[in-house]
């Protein structure tokens, strides 16, 4: 027997778990209009590959990763894609979302699908397999598989946990998929193992699911796997990530660091059947297994195909009339859908249908007494107080230093608060406005950076300006040094030119242009009339007589072999 | 009395020359409270504060030149950081340097665009792409919303769009105590 250790705090909620446990899972029927959001993962936006009018069919690739943090998305059935628009999207923001919408062709066509045999594949190859399969965290995080399966540079994977726990109340679409598909399951994570050399494969599972943890002890021997099924004590939160390494290996991982470090990973049973459907069937994730509880007659279990809306979903549970609103998750980490007719996407663990009869709205919230209680409830030994008052207070940096982003908004503070505040919404602000100002602090750094350089970019192209100028400058006085030949540098007062060179520059050009002047013969001097002839002579006696001052300005004009030319 | 005197002088030439050597050893490079200014401003580089960018306005602010309440773009929230750190009183935006307004991107009307690469030279942070006679385009990531493209442009075809809310940028709102009303 494995000996277990245990987090800090946790609640012990009501789990009604039992009533969507009796009936195995169902197929749900194919609706009639599937909208396929295109960010269904944690990182970049896949972008579309099809255009409104385009035929698909089911599996198809629709969405392309956008780089590496980024997973791709498919067609979850054959059918006529009507247009790929925003569409509302499952997120507590009502926004809307680049989606797909398909409209379903009844036949069902699988696209050729492509298998792999995981042992004879390069393990860079099987990740970029794997995250065209779309394959994400199924637990809830949607976090793209690829990116867990590197053993990690420094440590070695030593330890494999699956995760089985499945704490929140209402939620047992792990519990029925454990039961009914356990072999899938181990296949599934035989092949995460294979990935990442793992020395040994946990397998946790809460002890109120007797029938799951048998199913799997049961296929794990049937399969010949030596991986250990463990039943943990039913606490929420044991199906955090950190909690269930922590009950398993007894490895607290610290403020700042990843489990990976400390040779651990951590994989949901439904992501590893994901991996086990999408390397053996060839299936990329297009579907889940996904609870319809809360305010219906038959909560039950059912496959559902990403992109069907949740209320067709909940009409095969039969809803009730004072239905009022819908939670993605479970009560105590659920989010407030915007509609009822909202997709269901990878991350839709459950469906919880709400009334105000069976969820009554909580009393209004009063001040804060200190009593400490939300500090022995925190599974992440964090201070709840604290960060409720430095949240309340918008002092983000204060909540920072009191580790907000350790919180992983389970809800056990607000759970245990008599005052009733909701505590989670609190540190859900905080984290939103500090990651907002987070990008405003990156782009305004790259804005400087770029303003700077601008700056220096325009500096130099004035340097080089007039570095070009002065080489032209001295290109022409070099030229002018070494031509010593030209008549009008001898005119030029030599005394000058050293003084100078500007002016000794001026003078040259003068005395070029001079001797450009002389060269030049009067044109149309032949063949005169005499009237003309006589005009002619009559000008030049003129010129003679007032141009004398001038000529003692300008003696080369005096020269009588340089008749002037200009009228 | 004498040796006490030299004993002093003694001290003061040793202190002195402490004092002088960590001068030189521990000089610091440029004015610190600059950068720690100029990291709270908003980096549009807009000129609105009647500097030429943030960096100059940070050295107004630094040397006692500009008062903290001139930057339109950092809003409420900058004049308080500036205020918290330099210790002044916090005051509201200064109407006449203009007001607080939502973040946006300058969108260029590609139809009406007609190449004159006056938008360009006047980007403070290059992000406008374009050549003489080609059509420019704004590079939405960089833009800064800045306006000081607007004005130049001859064809007014420029105009500024507030940045729209997605679900990336999406924030959680401020938890609001509901008050019922009390049968």
């Amino acid at each position: 027997m494995r000996s277990l250790f245990r987090f800090h705090g946790g609640v012990k909620p009501a789990t009604n778990k039992a009533a969507s446990t009796t009936e195995p899972i169902v197929k749900a029927p194919l609706p009639g209009r599937l909208v396929v959001p295109l960010h269904q993962s944690i990182g970049g936006t896949p972008c579309p590959l099809v255009r409104a009018g385009q035929r698909v069919l089911k599996g198809e690739l629709i969405g392309a990763a956008d780089g590496n943090v980024s997973s791709a998305v498919h067609a979850p059935t054959s059918g006529l894609v009507k247009a790929v628009e925003p569409a509302l999207m499952a997120h507590p923001s009502g926004l809307t979302m680049l989606s797909v919408i398909i409209e379903p062709d009844g036949e069902d066509r699988w696209a050729e699908l492509e298998r792999l045999n995981y042992r004879s594949t390069p393990p860079d190859e099987l990740r970029d397999f794997v995250r065209d399969a779309g394959i994400v965290g199924l637990g809830g995080a949607v976090f793209p598989t690829h990116l867990k399966m590197n053993p990690g540079r420094e440590s070695r994977t030593r330890t494999l946990v699956l995760n089985g726990a499945e704490c929140e109340p209402y939620i047992t679409c792990d519990d029925m998929l454990m039961r009914e598909r356990a072999a899938g399951i181990v296949k599934g994570t035989a092949i995460l193992r294979h990935l990442l050399q793992a020395d040994e494969v946990l397998i946790g599972i809460e002890d109120n699911k007797p029938e799951a943890a048998a199913a799997m002890r049961a296929a794990v021997q049937a399969e010949g796997e030596s991986m250990e099924v463990v039943a943990i004590p039913t606490r929420y939160p044991a199906g955090g990530a950190k909690q269930l390494i922590r009950v398993l290996t007894g490895i607290e991982v610290p403020h700042g660091r990843r489990s990976t470090d400390f040779g651990v990973q951590c994989f949901n049973v439904g992501t590893a059947y994901a991996v086990f459907e999408a390397l053996t069937c060839g299936h990329p994730l297009i579907s889940r297994i996904v609870t319809v509880a809360g305010n219906v007659d038959r909560p039950r279990n059912y496959e559902v195909l990403v992109g069907t809306p949740m209320s067709d979903v909940v009409r095969l549970s039969g809803q009730r009339a004072d239905t009022n609103r819908y939670l993605m998750g479970g009560p105590m980490m659920g989010m407030r859908m915007p509609g009822f007719d909202v997709p269901v996407v990878k991350a839709t663990n459950c469906i919880l249908v709400a009334s105000d009869a069976l969820f009554p709205p909580p009393p209004p919230e009063q001040a804060c007494i200190r009593c400490g209680e939300c500090a022995r409830a925190c599974p992440a030994d964090l201070q709840p107080f604290e960060l409720y008052w430095f949240s309340r207070a918008k002092n983000f940096g204060k909540a920072q230093e009191y580790h907000l982003f350790d919180c992983i908004e389970c809800g056990c503070c607000a759970y245990v608060c008599p005052s009733h505040i909701p505590l989670v919404d609190y540190y859900r602000f905080s984290k939103s406005e500090i990651w907002a100002r987070e990008r405003d602090k990156s782009a305004s750094d790259q804005a400087r950076e770029r303003f700077e350089f601008r700056n220096f970019r325009q500096e130099r192209e004035k340097e080089e300006k007039a570095a070009r100028l002065a080489a032209k400058a001295a290109e022409t006085r070099a030229k002018l040094a070494t031509e010593p030949a030209v008549d009008c540098a001898a005119m030029a007062p030599a005394a000058d030119a050293a003084e100078d060179p500007k002016k000794a520059l001026i003078a040259a050009a003068l005395a070029r242009a001079k001797a450009q002047r002389a060269a030049i013969q009067p044109k149309n001097t032949d063949n005169l009339s005499a009237e003309t002839q006589a005009e002619i002579e009559q000008i030049d006696a003129r010129r003679r007589t007032t141009g004398s001052a001038s000529a003692a300005l300008a003696p080369a004009e005096a020269d009588p072999s340089a008749p002037d030319t200009q009228p | 009395m004498l040796p006490a005197l030299i004993v002093m002088t003694g001290i003061a030439i040793v202190l002195g020359a402490a004092l002088g050597y960590a001068a030189i050893r521990f000089k610091v490079e440029g004015d610190p409270l600059v950068e720690k200014i100029d990291a709270i401003l908003p980096q549009t580089q807009c000129g609105q504060c009647g500097y030429p960018g943030c960096k100059p306005y940070a050295e107004a602010i630094a040397q006692g030149a500009a008062e903290i309440n001139q930057c339109p773009p950092g809003g409420e929230e900058g004049i308080r950081k500036l205020a918290d750190l330099l210790g002044r009183e916090f005051k509201p935006l200064s109407e006449e340097h203009g007001v607080e307004k939502p973040k946006s991107v300058a969108i260029i009307d590609e139809q009406t665009c007609i190449g004159c690469t006056l938008c360009i030279q006047a980007c403070p942070v290059d992000a406008i792409v374009g050549a003489a006679k080609q059509m420019h385009t704004v590079v939405d990531k960089l833009c800064t919303g800045c306006e000081l493209c607007v004005a130049p442009c001859p064809v007014d075809c420029i105009t500024m769009t507030p940045i729209p809310e997605t679900v990336e940028n999406w924030k959680w709102k401020y938890p609001v105590v509901e008050i019922r009303r009390v049968a």
